[in-house]
């Protein structure tokens, strides 16, 4: 791989890092292990951590895909490897 | 209309609406009949792949499951989207880059052995088989109830429709297919949840229902469930665990890991125009799950409320729970309850005599409550309701018009129709493509292929029905078994396939069977061998659950785990990936020159 292909794959793998780590804080950090600590809180009537679990993390994926799929659109065309 | 005919005549003009676009649409060469051509636009595919995906375990049981156990089922609602995010994230656009049409074709070309292929064909075999042993347990529970005749009954019946549908449409036929029961199965999930909100909270969005208040009052729908529920010995709604937060925990990884190396969802990202699309397609994919998903919760938890409201209407009221006008007297109980006494998945039996049903925890940790049941002249809970039956019968618990419940079973079928037959195709193009004409009959003609296919769709059903007669459980539960294999077998080798470059074939086989082997194992041990009820052997694993509390449905992380460790060390100690699979490997990674369709291995 030459230095521009080297460099992609290295923004790839920053990239892919933080949105993994959205992806695991919302589903396995406030939907189960900080669950019971957020319960105090509530939202309407829903006490956060159990929201989290089965109402907010699911919206947080849906979000995290699209937003994905705009940067690594992005970074495609900053190093120029995206297709015609 | 009575309800029987309106049943009939809903589920039958669905059934002829999809069984005419499968005609229309009828498969002709064999790579049209596995894989419907490469220009299925993102947002048509997401719905395609939603109902695929949304099968008899996320629209029959999963939210049947939920209502029992509370907030530990948010494990199925998390596990079942957060994994499109890993396959959107981790594999979707590199398979696509790739451009082969299954995964056992990935795996041989990337791994340059057909035996590893033939042990990915393994793996996808035995997961695809108890993916729909789950499937066949829905799709009794859906006829049964919608034929009114016995669940074993209705097993036999689904099986034969199954079977003839999937040999019968294809690929194409079912693309399009797909999109016509998303429709129907969304419809049916969401209407009446919208009716039953409504009633409840007098917020018609489920989603926000379910934050609401109860009508009327200023308690909030939760906190009162909360109260009807350990009021009647059960543990508190909102904060119930599956076991132990750890189990809950890598429950929630399987699942998710699980549906990134699921086969017969991969396949559909084969198939779009563009590497960024397979981006965005698990994108609309999960728009289309999340509307189901979101409203699940909404359903569970509503169908627990008025299923308790229904048979001890004093919770609803507030008054003495153990006086015995508290219970329902069996001779008032509502026409729903005897239809469903008919399938077997619904038992009453009157343990104290008094005519009136007791439903309540009789197992309750909580002794000062078990001792006013007893004082009561409780002497057991007296009704048994499975919990693959929740959300077809939410309708009818809530007193909804009968078309809303004729509805629902047209969704249920549907639901249960589109994934087995999504499945069937891919175990018929597993063991015809990747596993008789490319390692054991290379001169095989196309059609001994097709019909190779099909003989092995006939003998993954009989096996399914066979199985779904004594399921290992309730159809999530079996479906999440699924789930494990795939987590612990697909998963891991798609992953070291595309992120580590040095893989090499002795790690991946290893790997693969590692994972397999160490799952099966533990999964077997609590089922029974090969799911055969009263072959199991605890004992020998020291006990149930015997591994840290982690339930059999949650080990596929462990599974996983093993894959990555037992690949990793192999690949270690035999010889290094060629050279030319290195950079095979390094140009997957960048979207440049990505074949403008994939190419079918004819």
């Amino acid at each position: 791989m030459d230095k521009s292909g080297q460099a992609y794959w290295q923004a790839v793998l920053k990239l892919l890092a933080g949105v993994l780590a959205v992806w695991f804080l919302v589903s396995y950090g406030c939907g189960i292990l900080f669950a019971p600590a957020l319960n105090n809180i509530h939202l309407g009537g829903y006490p956060l951590g159990f929201w989290f679990a089965h109402q907010g993390s699911m919206y947080a994926f849906v979000a995290i895909i699209f937003v994905f799929a705009k940067l690594m659109g992005n970074l495609d065309k900053k190093f120029d490897v995206h297709e015609e | 209309m009575e309800l029987q005919t309106l049943t009939y005549l809903v589920v039958g003009l669905t059934f002829a609406l999809y069984i005419g676009i499968a005609v229309w649409a009828r498969a002709g060469t064999t790579s049209e009949f596995y894989v419907a051509g490469g220009n299925v636009p993102p947002v048509v595919n997401g719905m395609a792949t939603a109902a695929d995906w949304m099968s008899a375990a996320s629209f029959i049981s999963m939210a049947g499951l939920i209502s029992n156990m509370g907030y530990g089922g948010g494990l199925f609602l998390m596990g079942w989207t957060g994994g499109y995010v890993l396959m959107a994230c981790l594999l979707a656009p590199y398979l696509r880059k790739f451009g082969k049409f299954t995964v056992a074709s990935f795996v041989q070309e990337r791994f340059y052995s057909k035996t590893a292929s033939a042990v990915s064909v393994l793996c996808l075999l035995t997961m695809s088989t108890t993916y729909i042993i789950g499937q066949m347990t829905g799709v009794g529970v859906t006829f049964s109830r919608f034929l009114g005749v016995s669940n074993d009954m209705g097993i036999y019946i689904g099986m034969a429709i199954v079977f003839s549908y999937a040999v019968f449409g294809g690929m194409k036929g079912i693309t399009y297919t797909q999109v016509a029961q998303y429709c129907v199965l969304i419809l049916a999930y969401t209407v009446p949840a919208i009716f039953i909100a409504f009633q409840l909270t007098g917020n018609p969005i489920p989603q926000l229902g379910l934050g609401s208040d109860i009508i009327g009052t200023n308690v909030s729908l939760l906190t009162k469930l909360n109260q009807v529920v350990t009021d009647l010995g059960f543990g508190e709604y909102t904060t119930a665990l599956p076991g132990s937060r750890l189990n809950m925990f890598v429950y929630t990884i399987s699942l998710m890991v699980g549906t990134a190396g699921l086969p017969h969802v991969i396949i559909r990202f084969f198939t779009v125009p563009t590497v960024a699309s397979a981006r965005s397609s698990a994108g609309w994919a999960l728009v289309f799950i999340a509307i189901l998903y979101t409203t699940a919760p909404a359903v569970a938890a509503m169908a627990r409320y008025n299923l308790h409201a229904t048979m001890t209407p004093a919770v609803k009221t507030g008054s003495d729970i153990f006086a015995p006008e508290g219970s329902l007297a069996y001779a008032d109980k509502p026409a729903w309850v005897g239809r469903w006494e008919k399938t077997g998945l619904l038992k009453f039996k009157d343990l104290n005599g008094d005519g009136r049903i007791q439903y309540y925890n009789d197992k309750s940790k909580n002794p000062a409550f078990l001792d006013k049941a007893a004082a009561a002249g409780w002497k057991g809970n007296e009704l048994t309701v499975n919990a693959d039956i929740i959300v077809l019968a939410n309708p009818e618990i809530a007193l909804l018009p009968n078309w809303v419940i004729a509805l629902v079973a047209a969704g249920g079928v549907a639901a249960a129709l589109s994934t087995a037959a999504g499945l069937l195709l891919a175990i018929s193009a597993a063991f015809s493509h990747d596993l008789m004409k490319n390692i054991f009959l290379p001169d095989l003609s196309e059609k001994g292929e097709l019909l190779s296919g099909k003989i092995a769709m006939v003998f993954a059903i009989i096996v399914a029905g066979y199985l779904g007669l004594n399921p290992p459980g309730f159809a999530a539960g079996t479906v999440a078994l699924a789930f494990g294999i795939a987590a612990s077998t697909i998963f891991p080798v798609l992953m070291m396939g595309i992120f580590n470059k040095k893989m090499n074939k002795e790690g991946a086989i290893a790997g693969m069977l590692a994972g397999l082997f160490i799952t099966l194992f533990y999964v077997f041990a609590h089922k029974g061998l090969f799911f055969i009820k009263g072959t199991g052997y605890l004992n020998l694993i020291g006990g149930a659950n015997s591994f840290f509390g982690i339930t059999p449905e949650a080990f596929g992380t462990i599974g996983a785990l093993t894959n990555f460790l037992v690949a990793y060390i192999v690949s270690k100690m035999t010889p290094e990936c060629p050279e030319h699979i290195q950079h095979l490997v390094e140009d997957v990674r960048t979207p440049r020159g990505a074949a403008k369709s994939v190419e079918g291995a004819h």
